[in-house]
């Protein structure tokens, strides 16, 4: 034992851990490096503007209302005299100005990032979730195939519920019934039916009718023929007004991407020795899926992740403007533009400050996310 | 002695469009516990494939197990359903894998490899977790495993990794480790000290080992038994002396003479004519006829049964009986 020990003791590879190696070579690229200094700008300033702009008197009050000191341009100073002072704003300055009701523009931008900040980063997990989830099981399960008899069961299921939905309780569950009936009996009838000589029909119903991977990636073309924008308009019509229904919508109709990177991922990594390895000692599937190749795949997830979110506030910025997005008392970045919109020429600053704002933020999130890419991606960065 | 497992008459096709590639084709061998058993043959002969079939890892579809038993301490793991068959794969029968670059999942540090191979089937607390994967890594012959324990796969060298990979099969104390070519990847000095590392674990910890190999050098220096295969079936078995001083085989004699020796320095190489038959299009009759110097009229059309040579000693030859 002590000559092996001598033996192993030569020279290790250098000790840089991967995530010390990715920052060696995001480092190199500058405009990454300002898009990663802009964003995280941006979070401590959206966090801090929650902060100081919610509460029962918060520092910034962004719906105070001085008709008096409409449109001001920034930087001008609130005319004191005229003012309660309650109605004073705390800098003792309005930095971006006043919008059409005397409400200060800076404090009403505080709040919208951070409306912008979780819609874009609740959506973009949202989508990130269910497209890692659709992504692991169609790479992984993939060439599992449905049987015929499991489709037909899940439609008797389906129509049951939507029995029970239109309150046609009886007949509800009695379709209910015979679908759980079937699936009792499936369970407990293997040992039964091993020996015996089965009707044609009752094997073709355990025919592989459609493969789970057909079945998850024509949903995802599906969903990708869609027009996202109106499709989200459409639902947001329907749904009551609220931030948190903007941040589902939004997210629920961009896994598509995600699913595609994850299932090529899982792809590849399926046939690797170590998945092998991992299963030889007794690891389950889904642990292997979430466990062992998920970090493996999580690379161009973390990348499309960055682009998304810069997506996903557009998008609600979007919608604001057009009067679909968050209920009005609470400001975005979406309805301060849109609200602007009407005084461009008398009071640009109201659609200019907005309008900037995203276009730095949703710049800086693209920028950073390229630079991740390039980093991560080894055919990349050969050629910078 | 009572086998640890016995293999009896395996069949594992593998389907493509329209041809079938029977891999393994009635394959049966015993272990007995305590013992080393080498699966000896050319690339592409179904050494592999029995032994991902022992621990049902075959990927299905397209591979299906056709037919045939697998004895494990007296139960059929072909009959086991994929929950119990969880608890015996890493639990009572482990495996070392032939790459040990990517055997290992490169986002983990080997301590978190070790440790789950360790929480997957016991309890442990993580103090105790971590002592134990620190006494895995001295077992196996790691210097300052405790700093070790915080690597990653790509920090450590080629045997180093091999020897994690060992270390994960050890931790559940398995009744039987499989290893598939492990030292195939390494070179000379590093294959010897696994060997060395494996025989002495063994003797410790008094498990068995089948050990896949195509190098008969390997399987001198380790095995007990050896049994031969060829193009999915075995030809040959018996003690490692009988089959090395004793080959009944045309395909073992070829093997052995196939070898680079002292003796013969400045001759010419002898080589096996041909090549292993495609698995999907296998030449009636017994398996290695076209490549046979001893082939007759009937090796063509008839399926040699097995021939007993000694005690142990069977061969699948009819000619050279």
């Amino acid at each position: 034992m002590t000559s092996d020990q001598q033996i192993l003791e030569s020279p290790l590879a250098p000790k840089q851990t991967r995530l010390e190696e990715l920052w060696q070579l995001f480092k190199q690229n500058r405009l990454a490096i300002l898009g990663l200094i802009i964003f995280v700008f941006f979070l401590i300033s959206a966090v801090i503007g929650v902060i100081l702009t919610s509460g029962q008197e918060p520092v910034f009050d962004p719906a105070m209302i001085r008709l008096q000191e409409k449109l001001l341009p920034p930087l001008t100073r609130p005319n004191i005299e005229t003012l309660q002072p309650a109605e004073i704003p705390t800098l003792g300055i309005y930095l971006f100005g006043t919008d059409d009701l005397g409400r200060d523009v800076f404090a009403r931008m505080l709040q919208g990032a951070w409306v912008s900040l979780t819609v874009g980063f609740v959506a973009v997990g949202i989508s990130v979730l269910v497209g890692i989830f659709m992504g692991g099981i169609a790479g992984y399960f993939g060439q599992g195939h449905l049987r015929y008899d499991q489709i037909i069961v899940s439609c008797v299921l389906i129509t049951g519920g939507i029995f029970l939905a239109l309150s046609e309780t009886y007949t509800g569950i009695g379709v209910l019934i015979v679908g759980h009936a079937y699936i009792f009996f499936s369970i407990f009838s293997k040992r039964i039916l091993a020996k015996r000589t089965l009707p044609k029909w009752f094997n073709l119903m355990h025919k592989g009718a459609i493969s789970i991977d057909t079945i998850i990636m024509r949903t995802v073309d599906i969903m990708l023929c869609f027009p996202t924008f109106f499709l989200i308009l459409t639902v947001v019509a329907l749904l009551p007004a609220s931030m948190y229904n903007i941040m589902i919508v939004i997210g629920l109709t961009s896994w598509m991407g995600t699913t595609r990177f994850v299932r090529a991922e899982f792809l590849s990594l399926r046939e690797q020795d170590f998945v092998t390895a991992a299963k030889a000692l007794g690891v389950g599937n889904f642990r292997i899926i979430f466990r062992h190749m998920m970090p493996n795949a999580i690379a161009p997830v973390l990348v499309s992740a960055t682009i998304g979110i810069a997506m996903a506030i557009l998008t609600e910025a979007g919608l604001s403007f057009l009067g679909f997005g968050v209920p009005p008392p609470h400001a975005t970045w979406g309805n301060i533009l849109s609200d602007g919109k009407r005084f461009i020429f008398d009071a640009p600053w109201l659609t200019f400050i907005p309008g900037i704002a995203i276009l730095i933020v949703v710049l800086c999130f693209n920028l950073f996310g390229e630079g991740l890419r390039d980093a991560m991606n080894p055919k990349l960065r050969e050629k910078g | 002695m009572k086998n640890l497992l016995s293999v009896q008459d395996l069949k594992v096709y593998f389907r493509a469009k329209d041809q079938v590639a029977r891999a393994v084709d009635g394959v049966s061998f015993d272990i007995r516990p305590g013992e080393t058993v080498c699966l000896v043959g050319e690339s592409g002969c179904g050494k592999t494939v029995s032994a991902l079939t022992i621990l049902r890892l075959i990927p299905s579809p397209p591979g299906e197990i056709m037919g045939g038993r697998v004895f494990f301490n007296g139960v059929d793991l072909l009959d086991l359903d994929e929950t119990d068959m969880q608890k015996i794969r890493g639990n009572h029968i482990a495996m070392v894998f032939q790459e040990p670059l990517t055997s290992l999942n490169p986002v983990f540090t080997i301590g978190d490899q070790i440790g789950e191979a360790i929480t997957i089937h016991e309890q442990v607390e993580p103090e105790e977790l971590r002592e134990r994967c620190v006494q895995l890594l001295r077992d196996i012959g790691i210097p300052s495993p405790e700093q070790r324990l915080k690597d990653y796969p790509h920090q450590l060298s080629g045997g180093q990794r091999q020897r994690v990979m060992i270390a994960m099969a050890l931790a559940c104390n398995p009744d039987l480790i499989i290893a598939d070519e492990p030292t195939t990847a390494l070179d000379v000095t590093v294959q010897a000290q696994i060997l060395n590392l494996m025989k002495s674990i063994q003797q410790k910890a008094s498990m068995s080992i089948l050990y896949i190999t195509h190098d008969l050098g390997v399987v001198a220096n380790i095995a007990d038994r050896v049994n031969v295969m060829y193009a999915g079936v075995i030809v040959e078995m018996g003690d490692t002396y009988q089959i090395f001083q004793n080959p009944r085989h045309p395909y073992t004699q070829g093997l052995l003479a196939s070898l680079p020796g002292r003796s013969r320095r400045g001759r010419r190489l002898h080589s096996i004519p041909g090549a292993v038959p495609n698995p999907a299009f296998k030449p009636p009759g017994c398996p290695f006829h076209p490549r046979c110097s001893f082939a007759i009229e009937t090796c063509k059309t008839r399926f040699p049964e097995m021939c007993k040579h000694g005690e142990g000693h069977l061969s699948r030859c009819p000619v050279l009986d």
